[in-house]
């Protein structure tokens, strides 16, 4: 009978961990500055004696590479939670209108900044606080007499994520022609433009998120079940759930503020090492955050690389390499993994 | 007593699903539930496994009520057996019997030896030890219903609570499904049984409670409790209800006779 031990596990974060290490090597050693693998990395490991080389990898590619990571591994653990916690395999960190929050607060500041005295620096401060708006709307209109129904959260979010792309059409419709190509970018899901010390609340959420992921990683398992066999089980359903949908949240909303709408890392990054590992989130959420975070530095690494000097938004490469990796996966596997 | 049902009411919207319901089930007792659809059966079982709490009354397990204990102890005490499984992610059997030994684990622990023991156990005992490593969407639904028995077992329980558990199952299984259960109860547990197979039931369990809109219609021994004239005026139809060589009732239904005069068991 199969079943995890710590042996497998310990191999699976290795592994994993070792393609995230090899992913941010590939992604320290190039950019457009031209600087060869062998002198990047002298630059890392001796800063003193590296002089101008040293500030270029440790102030902008070190920073960028570890905001990638940061927000990769945020969102595709975020995926497993929220496809856990739905009963959906089709959950994503977006589904449940945290992002459109997020959104809605961002290009507010970004559009309406300049009239009410604040600048577009405050835009990812702005996105957080609607990410939390949006949990706290999420959290009153789902939990019904103390229960957190799957449903009840779907539809919330549905109507949420609709509403707030009207208020970001009517926003984007008054705004000028700069402010414009802003919110394009960062509904698609952009690093380049991203505040570094903004890295610090993503790593922040993303320890949290991920310390209680992994805590009630065997809860996820049981919720497959469904709450009714669940509870039977021996779990306090609603009480993990609302930890669970909290955390989740903070995570994502942490996540967006910083880089916008980045799309497939939460969807096809849990559903790739479903396909591998099987559904066990004790093995599943760690691989996720290291998986994830190696797929988005990768990622980034190629928008910045790709058009030599002008660089892509990163969203645009998530999507134009995860699509079709998905619709692959989802056509090789249709006859078990993806439907039950 | 092994589990307490006293006085219990439960109203689901408008809706009273149960009124005034008392059950005991006793160590070493195998208690079964009959009624027709949308009698209150399952409901009844909600309530038993404090899944549900009553709007009336008191559920107790070993003189205590079932809301003062934590979750994972109460499953250590009473397991369920729901009517069928579904996952949205492609889990092994294996898995999933294993998951009945979560009431014994810590947060982030793995299966100890005597889980993976337990759970070993229990696939056997039900005969599909060899799908252990299939995964849940492949399996039929008789194959399903005999994994959530062993999930059950896993669970090691005091007190079994089973929600049609044969209703899938071909003969074969029925009956070592109901050995199981037997087994079980004859180490001192209790076992609440929900079934539409009567006569099957006649034959598993002790006492009968035939549930009807919610309340009890009528209680006793099988061979009190399976008369023609109650079938027919609790459950619907017409059937002769004849000794079978084992001295317990058998209950043979009678097709296209609904207003056949009543015959004594």
């Amino acid at each position: 009978m199969k079943h995890l031990t710590a042996g497998r596990l310990g191999a699976v974060l290795l592994a994993s961990l070792g393609v995230l290490v090899v992913c941010l090597a590939i992604g320290l050693v190039t950019g457009p500055s031209g600087i060869s693998p062998g002198a990047a990395l002298d630059a890392l490991l001796h800063p003193a004696e590296s002089g101008a080389l040293a500030d270029i990898v440790w102030r902008i590619r070190v920073p960028r590479l570890l905001l990638a990571a940061g927000v990769g591994a945020s969102l595709a653990v975020a995926g497993v939670i929220f496809q856990a916690l739905l009963r959906n395999p089709l959950a994503d960190p977006f589904i449940l209108g945290v992002s459109g929050g997020a959104a809605l607060g961002g290009i507010s500041v970004l559009v309406l900044g300049t009239w009410i005295g604040v600048g577009a620096g405050a835009a990812p401060l702005a996105a957080f606080a609607g990410a939390i708006g949006t949990t706290l709307l999420l959290y009153g209109m789902a939990a019904v007499r103390g229960r957190v129904s799957a449903t009840q959260l779907l539809l919330t979010g549905v109507v949420f994520n609709a509403f707030a792309s009207a208020g970001i059409v009517f926003l984007a419709s008054i705004a000028g022609l700069a402010d414009g190509s802003r919110i394009f970018l960062w509904l698609i899901g952009n690093l380049s433009a991203a505040r570094t010390d903004m890295g610090i609340v993503v790593g922040v959420f993303l320890v949290v998120g991920l310390g209680v992921a992994l805590s009630l990683a065997r809860g996820l398992n049981l919720l497959a079940l469904g709450d009714e066999a669940a509870a039977q089980l021996g779990m306090a359903v609603e009480r993990q759930k609302k930890i669970l949908l909290l955390a989740t949240s903070l995570m994502v909303g942490a996540a967006v503020s910083v880089s916008g709408l980045v799309g497939f890392v939460g969807l096809i990054v849990p559903h790739l090492l479903r396909l591998v590992l099987g559904p066990d989130h004790r093995l599943l959420v760690p691989a996720s955050a290291l998986l994830g975070a190696a797929f988005l530095v990768l990622c980034d690494t190629l928008a910045r690389s790709l058009l030599g000097g002008r660089e892509l938004p990163v969203g645009a490469i998530t999507a134009l390499v995860g699509g079709p990796l998905f619709l692959v996966l989802l056509r090789r596997n249709s006859d078990r993994s993806f439907t039950a | 007593m092994s589990l307490q049902l006293r006085n219990v009411a439960l109203r689901l919207g408008e809706q009273t699903v149960l009124r005034d319901v008392s059950l005991e089930l006793a160590p070493g007792e195998v208690v079964g539930l009959l009624g027709r659809n949308g009698a209150g059966k399952t409901s009844l079982l909600r309530l038993a496994s404090g899944t549900w709490l009553p709007d009336a009354g008191d559920v107790l397990f070993e003189g205590r009520a079932l809301s003062d204990f934590p979750r994972s102890l109460l499953a250590q005490k009473i397991a369920v057996v729901p009517q069928d499984l579904h996952v949205p992610f492609p889990f092994r059997v294996g898995e999933v019997v294993l998951m009945g030994r979560g009431p014994y684990q810590r947060w982030l622990g793995f299966e100890s030896s005597h889980d993976i023991e337990c759970a070993q156990r229990a696939l056997e005992r039900m005969g599909i030890l060899h799908l252990a490593d299939r995964r849940i969407p492949e399996l039929s639904g008789g194959e399903r219903q005999l994994v959530l028995i062993a999930r059950a077992l896993a669970q090691e329980p005091d007190c079994l609570l089973l929600d049609e558990p044969t209703a899938f199952l071909d003969l074969e299984h029925r009956i070592r499904v109901l050995e199981v259960v037997r087994e079980l109860v004859a180490s001192g547990a209790s076992a609440l049984l929900v079934s539409h197979d009567l006569s099957l039931a006649a034959r598993c369990c002790e006492r009968l409670l035939l549930l009807a809109d919610g309340r009890v219609a009528a209680e006793g021994a099988p061979g009190e409790v399976l008369r023609a004239d109650t079938l027919r005026r609790v459950l619907g139809f017409s059937a002769t209800v004849i000794e079978g060589p084992d001295g317990l009732p058998l209950v043979v239904p009678e097709l296209g006779r609904k207003d056949s005069v009543e015959r004594g068991a």
